[in-house]
């Protein structure tokens, strides 16, 4: 299968999974119990009988529910997710106003654990029984077991009475103008805390896989021979080895983008970042259904995504699978 | 080894009582086996040894661990007492993990074992279906899930089972795949046996160890689950949970420390102890392994 056939297959795939999502939502909305139309509309009280009539003839609420479905999808693919009658604006342009802040926490601490993972995994893998060794075992342990908001909670706990460095909560500080440079340093700064504790749990993921797959390569034949070419050993590591090792674990970043949204969103409410998770929790405790229903779709296109380019940059850096289908 | 006295003689042992002993010989079992009596002997014992109910209000609010006496591990915002809080935060967490462990290992089983006894058609279709609840940030869908139903600890378990059975799936479709094609299940095969029984009294019971593994590993997973949507405040109202603790004590975290580190240690703790029993169990049933 040539490339454009299987980037076609893979768009296609995505595409199918996106509706799947969509209607996923639609039945949600009609399993929940009570009145679909009080589920659009939000059960916060705010809407009138107008409203609510309104929301019935838009969603064609008398008819069969398969017309129902139809229309659900038809609004939906072209970008309307409905209105949130809380904060009274469409569901979309919220979201979109939100999405960069989640985007920018999500990939900070996904580069920040895969670089930091890869180096911890080379210098375990040089020395298998040492105290780089110890260590990623110990944080691993610590980041599989320990609940991520409690980490952050922890870490809190620790800058804001012994070492007051970095803010604890926040994206930028309100009460200070500064230029656009300014700006970003703020934010940059406001970033640290959430990105570590969002990050610590895959950096010792990718620590322990990088060592494996490190110790499986350094046996290897074709290390043997560098070596016995004379080969140094940092180019041993750094260049024949590392390329190798560091193809699994971007694959599995790629795939976990998923488990790595359900952790942002504790971490913004641990750490009040203005994101999407933020706001899927302050749209739950107002009732505001539509909006939590868009953040759900919306981060679950955002996974597609994700996995879609994992699976084509894989294909492309990976030679041995690029002819397979 | 000190039991090594008698006479070496090569004994037939049954896989089950030799995985026992590698077991034993594990610490990281071991230390999991004791973790875990300690977290359960103090959630269901320790209501006896210290009948102090969590909502009740026994002194000023915010008081710091040893103090009084009285509330040896300090109050909380409203001035109830943090020790009783653990004590009775840990069978709401408990259960859920438990429940829903097993909804996700009975599902994931379940797809798994007929995605790779079949193949084929069956195999894409369920692998597709696995795949669409792969995709779904797990959290936000349990955390809809919960708000549109009534946040009760039956449908948090179901919430949390019904977002977490991928993986198993997955796994066990890869031993399904692996193991029908051995020769035992031919054999089976080639005697009559039906694919109801090839599939549960043949395949399943030899791809068990792996599954085990990932059961006790599912169940450490399910707790994190529950303790989250507790701490967001959408756990079962009526029960008194570490991670309600935690979200609740939030707001005084630079006033009171000890409100949050407490429960979130006792969190940490239990799924610690299930990861360990997990590490033992691996090394147990998995031979090439325990040579080390």
């Amino acid at each position: 299968m040539n490339m454009v056939m299987m980037v076609a297959r893979r768009l296609l795939h995505a595409f199918i999974l996106i509706l799947a999502v969509l209607v996923l939502n639609f039945l949600l909305i009609h399993l929940a119990p009570g009145d679909p139309a009080d589920v659009i509309a939000g059960e916060m009280g705010g809407a009138t009988e107008e409203m609510m009539a309104d929301i019935r003839k838009t969603y064609g609420l008398d008819k069969p529910i398969y017309v129902q479905l139809g229309v659900y999808l038809g609004r939906a693919l072209q970008g309307d997710l409905g209105q949130s009658f809380f904060y009274n604006t469409p569901v979309l342009s919220l979201i979109l106003g939100r999405a960069g802040a989640t985007i920018l926490l999500v990939t900070t601490a996904l580069l920040f654990a895969i670089f930091v993972g890869t180096f911890l995994g080379v210098l375990a893998s040089h020395k298998p029984k040492g105290i780089v060794s110890g260590l990623v075992t110990l944080v691993s342990v610590i980041g599989y077991s320990a609940p991520i908001f409690w980490t952050g909670l922890m870490l809190i706990i620790m800058f804001a009475w012994v070492y007051p460095i970095f803010p604890i909560s926040n994206m930028f500080d309100i009460t200070k103008d500064y230029g656009f440079f300014g700006y970003i340093l703020d934010v940059l700064h406001h970033l640290v805390l959430p990105s570590l504790t969002l990050g610590i749990v895959y950096l010792a993921q990718y620590a322990r896989l990088t060592r494996a797959s490190m110790l499986e390569i350094l046996s290897s034949d074709y290390i043997r021979t560098a070596r016995a070419k004379g080969v140094s050993e940092t180019k041993i590591y750094g260049h024949h080895a590392l390329r190798n090792a560091i193809l699994p674990v971007v694959t599995i970043a790629g795939l976990q983008f998923g488990s790595i949204i359900s952790g942002a969103v504790l971490v913004e409410t641990v750490f009040s970042w203005p994101g999407l998770g933020t706001l899927a929790f302050d749209s739950i405790l107002a009732r505001d259904y539509p909006t939590v229903l868009g953040i759900l779709f919306f981060s679950s296109v955002l996974v597609i995504v994700a996995n879609l380019l994992t699976d084509l940059v894989y294909r492309i850096v990976d030679p041995r699978i690029r002819s397979g289908g | 080894m000190s039991v090594t006295e008698k006479p070496l003689i090569v004994q037939s042992q049954s896989p089950a009582r030799e995985a026992m002993r590698a077991f034993r010989q594990s610490w990281a079992g071991m230390l999991g086996i004791i973790f875990l009596t300690i977290v359960v002997l103090f959630t269901y014992v320790g209501p006896f040894l210290y009948p102090v109910d969590p909502f009740e209000i026994v002194w000023a609010p915010l008081t710091p661990p040893g103090e009084i006496l009285l509330a040896p591990l300090g109050t909380d915002y409203l001035g109830r007492d943090i020790l009783a809080g653990l004590i009775h935060g840990g069978s709401a967490t408990l259960f859920v993990g438990l429940a829903a462990g097993f909804i996700t290992i009975t599902i994931g089983i379940l797809v798994g074992a007929f995605a790779g006894f079949f193949r084929g058609a069956v195999d894409e279709f369920l692998m597709r279906i696995t795949e669409f609840f792969q995709v779904l940030p797990a959290l936000l869908f349990a955390m809809v899930l919960v708000t549109l139903f009534t946040p009760t600890i039956y449908v948090v378990s179901f919430a949390i089972g019904i977002v977490s059975w991928p993986t198993t799936a997955r796994l066990t479709r890869a031993e399904f795949f692996r193991i029908r094609s051995l020769e035992y299940v031919n054999a089976a095969r080639s005697v009559g046996a039906k694919n109801g029984r090839i599939m549960w009294r043949v395949i399943l019971p030899n791809a068990l160890a792996p599954l085990i593994v990932s059961a006790t590993l599912t169940i450490g997973i399910a707790i994190l689950f529950e303790a989250g949507l507790s701490f967001l405040g959408l756990g079962d109202p009526n029960m008194f949970s570490w991670g309600l603790m935690i979200g609740a004590g939030r707001e005084y975290i630079l006033d009171a420390w000890w409100s949050v580190t407490f429960p979130g240690f006792m969190i940490f703790l239990t799924v610690l102890s299930f990861s360990l029993v997990g590490d033992g169990l691996n090394d147990a049933f998995n031979p090439k392994l325990r040579e080390r």
